[in-house]
């Protein structure tokens, strides 16, 4: 079976046009995140506490929420999983700005105890989470840390191992999907929560990873395609690799929308991102990365390609590369 | 059939059995996070500034006696702040025999002369440093004892953060977390100390008889009335008690649960050799007195003493069975030399943590099972190919999360569940440009060839990549977020062997047998 037969689309001529679209994309998303006070954060980051109830009984989420009406702060009260399994997850905002003020779990005991004084019936207490202040400012560190590691990290490598103007295409385009993502989860709902920055992270790996396959075509065609102009041997190399791009998107989103159908509520958000992420990644390889590469890249710059020759395949046992002689020009 | 290829089908035979080997059971061999089995990962501070305020307290005491025995007894003493204290009053004409009672305190503290015979102490930075340290480590350790007598199993207890302060406590399978939390969290401060006045109802009753004046030496300590049955909430009341104690709980040698002489539940103690010459001296200056027996700050009972006792002592009070039990426990442990606060505090049920095994597995099957139908579909028998690396690969990541006894998380199933996708990814890869060489012309084993050679590289890079993302996340993660990190960088690396060792094998394994002129591809 195939999907594309020698494609042949003009990819490179819509690059404005691909870049202006993301541009309002990620402006409405800013805005968005703007207008409701920036984004917004679960617990890990700003503090508080969630508690999961399960109930003997049947109950609304308003029931729940009447009967924690007296506890201070925008509260959540949602079903948790199932609407069968009759769990209720309630998320309170921080109420202790300096964890030696009071018990950190004070919050659960209150909701609990006013939960227990409404006739709602027999119920218990599944899991807590509480997160202080504390806490809280440490892991936001931590997650921004990450990311902008780990971004750094790939930059440098796709500059050694292709040239600077790809490194650069490759952050804009890993940059755009954060972005992005972060919008889409703005527009649905979702907060900003551990798994979610652990997703983002994947999504920069994945993201990186779908340019590199283009990239890596590039740099190979460079070397039979001398004589044609930069946009046309980009253009070429994101059509060769169009099917492969495509596929593989398809089957990632397969896995990752069984994650979001079955994966439970721990991961809703988690593969959410991921879903969000995949597609744009997929968009932004063939449409931002390259652009920008070309943009960047002048024609008369010569294909800077530090390549040792293919080494061995893992494990010892596989055939030395035919392919051992540099594809650079 | 090729020697090269029966020796590459054999190691790779190997690979499986041992990787099989390797993870089964998996009830067995493959450790499961808090978020999957419950259980309760704590966060804690050591409150260290309570550490550096008692040893400049007690610095403070010294040099009060010091001073004394020289003749200076209307100096007054003042804590400033936990490293800080002041000294007032000092005569003009006693300066030097000031400065001669001090000498020994200033090998730890830097004195600082003010206007008027005033003097500050400041605790040296070092010590500072090495209080502090000494605090954290002494908790952690405390802690240990404490989690190890509640007999969790595999509990972890580790520092943590970047403040240095931080404990992070996790303690699997534990059903009531409550408790849990009390024991580590009790200071378990215990002081035996003279009562000079009370009990009183309020504070300011009890210094009526000295004209409303806290003499400096003495403090007043909150305590319940002596009667009332256990649980009950009687009323509070206040003792006037020395500052320095007689004994502490660092004199105590064990504690055990057993009964006072109401046959009310007590625990008792025992000292060792020094707590028991300074408890001898005590109580046998002090007969007919009484002795407030204080834990963490309350008065637990304060009975009279009647004798000199040396090594024995008991606390009675309104207990509980398994308040005692837990008291003798935490005592047993010895005292958190600073208080502790929570930080963050995460609980899984049981329960919950089934459901979350059942929905990840779930996903990880429906996202198998999605995958394989589509490789299936879209490349016919060389999806057989893809699929038959893509188990391997999940089989030899399962064998290596157990051998490296690292942690499967929820996020850690959704690490398997990409892993699916990036191994597809590299199958795709390759596949493709087998068709794109297949297209061009080529033999069925020439694009073989040519498609693996070709691939190679792209494939070591976007893995490289990934790599890169997953070390950083695992740097700066914590808990679940680890194994996310663990899987997706142990599934990357295997990837690498089956994608292109096992699956190239597997092609070439097919067509040493039958000379194919057309690819099912």
């Amino acid at each position: 079976m195939q999907i594309f037969t020698q494609p042949n689309f003009n990819f490179i001529k819509w690059r404005w046009h691909a870049i202006a679209l993301s541009l309002v994309v990620i402006g409405a998303g800013l805005l968005f995140m703007w207008s409701q006070g920036g984004m917004p954060l679960g617990i890990d980051f700003k503090g508080g506490t969630i508690i999961i109830l399960r109930f003997e009984q049947a109950v609304s989420e308003d029931a729940v929420r009447t009967a924690l009406e007296k506890m201070p702060g925008e509260k959540v009260v949602q079903q948790y999983g199932a609407a069968a399994a009759r769990e209720i997850l309630v998320r309170l905002p921080q109420s202790v700005q300096r964890e030696e003020d009071a018990l950190l779990d004070r919050d659960v005991k209150t909701a609990t105890e006013a939960l227990r004084q409404s006739n709602l019936g027999k119920f218990e207490v599944i899991g807590t989470e509480v997160v202080g202040p504390v806490i809280g400012a440490q892991l936001q560190r931590k997650g921004l840390l990450a990311t902008l590691f780990s971004i750094l990290g790939i930059t440098v490598y796709i500059a050694f191992r292709f040239r600077p103007s790809f490194a650069v295409g490759a952050i804009v385009a890993t940059f755009h999907d954060i972005l992005v993502t972060l919008a889409f989860l703005a527009f649905f709902g979702y907060d900003l929560s551990l798994n979610v920055v652990a997703a983002i992270l994947t999504i920069t790996g994945y993201s990186v990873n779908d340019t590199i396959v283009i990239f890596d075509r590039v740099r190979e065609n460079f070397s039979k395609m001398r004589r044609d102009s930069l946009e046309h041997v980009v253009n070429t190399s994101v059509n060769q690799t169009l099917g492969r791009t495509i596929i593989t998107a398809g089957a990632t989103l397969l896995s990752v929308v069984a994650l979001y159908l079955f994966g439970g509520e721990v991961l809703k958000g988690f593969a959410f991102t991921m879903i969000v992420g995949i597609v744009s990644g997929t968009y932004s390889t063939i449409f931002i990365a390259a652009a920008i590469a070309i943009i960047l890249s002048r024609k008369g710059e010569q294909a800077r390609v530090p390549m040792s020759p293919a080494p061995d395949a893992p494990a010892g046992g596989a055939r030395k590369s035919k392919n051992g002689k540099s594809r650079a020009s | 059939m090729d020697k090269n290829l029966r020796w590459r089908a054999l190691a790779i035979l190997a690979v499986v059995a041992v990787s099989i080997w390797g993870f089964y059971p998996p009830q067995k061999k493959v450790r499961l996070g808090l978020d999957l089995q419950g259980g309760v990962h704590l966060v804690l501070r050591v409150q260290t500034d309570d550490a550096l305020r008692l040893d400049t307290e007690t610095t403070m005491e010294q040099l009060r006696e010091a001073a004394e025995t020289k003749g200076l007894t209307s100096l007054t003493f003042a804590g400033v702040d936990p490293t800080r204290f002041k000294v007032d009053g000092v005569p003009q004409a006693q300066d030097a025999a000031f400065r001669e009672a001090a000498i020994e305190v200033e090998t730890r503290f830097n004195r600082e002369s003010g206007a008027g015979g005033s003097y500050s102490f400041v605790m040296k930075p070092n010590l500072v440093v090495q209080l502090r340290e000494d605090a954290v480590e002494q908790a952690l350790q405390t802690i240990e004892r404490r989690v190890n007598e509640l007999g969790v199993a595999e509990p972890i207890v580790a520092r943590t953060g970047a403040t240095g302060d931080q404990i992070m406590v996790q303690l699997p399978g534990v059903a009531n977390p409550q408790r849990a939390k009390d024991i580590i969290r009790s200071t378990a401060l215990l002081e035996l100390k003279l009562v000079e006045d009370g009990p009183a109802s309020s504070k300011e009753q009890l210094l009526q008889s000295r004209g409303g004046v806290m003499p400096s030496n003495m403090e007043a300590v909150p305590g319940v009335s002596d009667t009332g049955a256990p649980g009950d909430r009687a009323e509070t009341v206040y003792y006037l008690v020395r500052k320095v104690a007689a004994v502490t709980g660092r004199d105590l040698r064990n504690a055990k649960p057993t009964l006072d002489e109401t046959n009310r539940p007590a625990v008792s103690f025992s000292l060792n050799a020094d707590g028991a010459r300074k408890f001898g001296k005590a109580t046998g200056e002090n007969i007919g007195r009484r002795l407030a027996i204080i834990l963490d700050g309350r008065v637990q009972s304060a009975p009279v003493i009647e004798g000199r006792i040396f090594d024995e002592g008991r606390i009675s009070g309104t207990f509980t069975q398994q308040e005692v039990q837990d008291l003798s426990l935490i005592l047993r442990s010895g005292a958190l030399p600073a208080s502790l606060v929570y930080l963050e505090e995460r609980t899984v049920g049981p329960s919950l943590g089934a459901a979350s095994i059942r929905s990840g597995v779930t996903a990880a099957l429906g996202g198998l099972l999605l995958v394989v139908l589509f490789l299936l579909a879209y490349y016919r028998l060389s999806g057989v190919n893809a699929i038959v690396s893509m188990v391997i690969n999940l089989t030899v990541l399962l064998a290596m999360m157990s051998y490296l006894d690292a942690t499967m998380t929820l996020p850690g199933i959704a690490g398997f569940i990409l892993t699916i996708g990036m191994g597809v990814d590299s199958n795709v890869l390759i596949f493709e440009r087998i068709k794109e060489e297949l297209a061009a012309g080529k033999g069925v084993k020439q694009a073989i060839s040519a498609g693996f050679d070709r691939v190679f590289l792209t494939i070591l890079d976007t893995h490289v990549a990934s790599l890169i993302a997953a070390a950083f996340l695992f740097q700066f993660g914590t808990g679940p977020i680890r194994g996310f990190a663990t899987t997706l960088s142990i599934g990357l690396l295997s990837n690498v062997f089956t994608s292109v060792f096992v699956s190239r094998t597997l092609f070439e394994l097919v067509l040493s047998r039958r000379r194919a002129a057309a690819l099912s591809i």
